[in-house]
C-alpha cells in the first residue's frame, strides 16, 4: 500500500540527527514494548508479514508523530484485537473481561533464549528456476496495490540490474494477508541513482533493493 | 515529528504510552498468552548479549583471516553462525565490503529491518523518517551529518533491505593496524561504520 511507511525519498522530516550515545531503550515502558510484541508474536497466529502491514495500516498522522516503538504497540493492539485475543473494553481498563482465542503455543522464559537463537527463517524452497540471471536487465513493474508490497514507490517501473539470485523467500503481498506463502525467488536489483531520482541525482549513486520474482519484468 | 517523541523522557505511571503498555501486559499475563519472564530475558539478551560487539567480532576477523573474509562474503549466514551469531532478524546474513572505490550504506525505507544478530537493537534515528527518507536520495547528506565527508568521485552504493536479507557493512581497515590482534582491531569497529554511516575507527 502506498502507506506513510514507504518513506524513500521523502522530504521535509529534518535532520537525521543521531544521539551521541544514546541509550537502548529511552524509557522503561520501550522495553516491555519491545518484549510484549515478540512474545505476543510467539503465539503463531499472525506473521511478520501481517505485523508490517499492521504498522503501515496506522494512520499517516499516527504514523509519523509515533515513535517506532509506539508504531509497534498501536499495531500490536490492532493484531490482538484481529485475531481475537483481547478486546477493546479490555484494552480501555487494562485488565482480562473474558476468555479469548487460545493461543498455538506460549513462549516461557526458559525456551526464550533458544526462540531468539533460532529466529525465523523466511527462505523456502521455490519448485521453478529463477527466471532471472546476474547481469539481467529488468524493469520494476509499475502498481499500486491496496495491500501490503515490498516494492517501494521510488523503485517501480525503474530500469535496474539484477546483481544476485537470492534464495526463495516467502512472498509478503500475499502472506501479510493470510493468503499463504507462495515463495518466490528473491533478486538484489540495483539501478542508477539518476534512473530513480532523475536531475540533479547524486552521479556516484547506486541504490539496491531486494525483489520479488513477480515484481520484475524482462527488460 | 517522532524525533521530538524519542527524545521524552516519561517513564512514570502517567505517561500514557507507558500506561498502555503496562495495560498490555497485564491483559495478556492475565489470560496466560505471555510469559512476563520471558519479556525480561528478551530484554536483557539485547542489553548484554546480542550488540554490535558482535558484528565487531566478525569484521575484526574478515580483517585478519582472508579465507573468513571470502566465506563472510559467499554465505555470510555460515560464516558469522561459525562466531556464534545467530537468530532474530539475522536469519539471512549478506555483508557487503567498503573498498577505495564504493562505499555501503544500509537502510531499511519501509520499516526498520536491521540485522539484530550482529548490530543488536538498531538505533532511534534508523527507525525514524529522517534516515529512512533521506538515506537513498541524498547519501552524502546523511554522512555529512555522522561527520563523514567521502572524496567526490567514491561510488555511494545504499542497500534498502526491502525483503528478508539482512545486511552487514565491512568497513575498510585502518592504516596502520599491521599485526593488532583480531581484539584490537574489533576495538576500532563501531557500530555506524557497520551500517556505513561511520567509518571505523583510526588507530591510536
Amino acid at each position: 500500500m502506498n502507506g506513510p511507511q514507504d518513506l524513500g525519498g521523502q522530504m521535509g522530516f529534518g535532520p537525521v540527527a543521531p544521539e551521541k550515545d544514546e541509550p537502548l531503550f529511552h524509557a522503561e515502558w520501550e522495553k516491555r514494548a519491545l518484549g510484549v510484541t515478540l512474545t505476543a508474536g510467539a503465539m503463531g497466529h499472525w506473521n511478520i508479514d501481517e505485523s508490517r502491514h499492521a504498522r503501515e495500516s496506522l494512520h499517516p498522522a499516527d504514523y509519523y508523530s509515533s515513535s517506532y516503538y509506539e508504531i509497534w504497540t498501536k499495531a500490536l493492539e490492532v493484531l490482538l484485537e484481529r485475531h481475537g485475543f483481547v478486546t477493546v473494553d479490555e484494552l480501555a481498563q487494562g485488565k482480562a473481561l473474558s476468555d479469548g482465542t487460545t493461543p498455538k503455543r506460549v513462549l516461557k522464559a526458559e525456551n526464550t533464549p533458544a526462540a531468539l537463537a533460532k529466529g525465523g527463517p523466511c527462505d523456502r524452497p521455490v519448485p521453478t528456476e529463477p527466471r532471472f540471471v546476474a547481469g539481467d536487465k529488468v524493469r520494476t513493474k509499475t502498481f499500486n496495490p491496496q495491500g501490503h508490497t515490498r516494492l517501494p514507490r521510488y523503485a517501480r517501473g525503474k530500469l535496474g540490474t539484477v546483481e544476485a539470485v537470492r534464495d526463495g523467500f516467502v512472498f509478503p503481498d500475499s502472506n501479510a494477508h493470510g493468503k499463504g506463502e507462495n515463495p518466490q525467488w528473491v533478486y538484489t536489483v540495483v539501478f542508477d541513482g539518476r534512473e530513480i531520482w532523475g536531475e540533479g541525482a547524486d552521479p556516484t549513486l547506486t541504490v539496491s533493493i531486494d525483489a520479488w520474482e513477480s515484481y520484475l519484468e524482462p527488460a | 515529528m517522532s524525533h521530538d517523541h524519542d527524545h521524552h523522557h516519561h517513564d512514570n505511571e502517567l505517561d500514557p504510552m507507558a500506561a498502555r503498555v503496562r495495560a498490555l501486559e497485564t491483559i495478556l499475563t492475565q489470560k496466560g498468552l505471555i510469559d512476563p519472564a520471558a519479556i525480561d530475558v528478551i530484554v536483557e539478551t539485547y542489553e548484554t548479549k546480542v550488540g554490535p560487539r558482535n558484528g565487531a567480532k566478525v569484521v575484526a576477523k574478515a580483517w585478519s583471516d582472508p579465507a573468513f573474509a571470502d566465506w563472510l562474503k559467499r554465505d555470510a549466514t555460515a560464516a558469522i553462525a561459525s562466531l556464534g551469531f545467530t537468530g532474530r532478524q539475522g536469519e539471512h546474513m549478506q555483508a557487503v565490503f567498503n573498498t577505495p572505490e564504493t562505499h555501503n550504506i544500509v537502510v531499511c525505507t519501509l520499516c526498520s529491518c536491521y540485522p539484530w544478530s550482529v548490530l543488536g537493537l538498531p538505533p532511534v534515528w534508523y527507525k525514524a523518517p529522517p534516515y529512512r527518507s533521506k538515506a537513498v536520495i541524498d547519501p552524502r547528506g546523511v554522512l555529512a551529518e555522522f561527520g563523514v565527508t567521502l572524496p567526490a568521485e567514491t561510488k555511494i552504493r545504499v542497500w534498502d533491505s526491502t525483503a528478508e536479507l539482512r545486511y552487514l557493512v565491512v568497513p575498510a581497515r585502518p592504516a596502520g593496524t599491521d599485526g593488532w590482534s583480531e581484539e584490537q582491531l574489533a576495538e576500532l569497529v563501531t557500530r555506524d561504520s557497520m551500517i556505513g554511516t561511520g567509518l571505523a575507527r583510526e588507530a591510536a
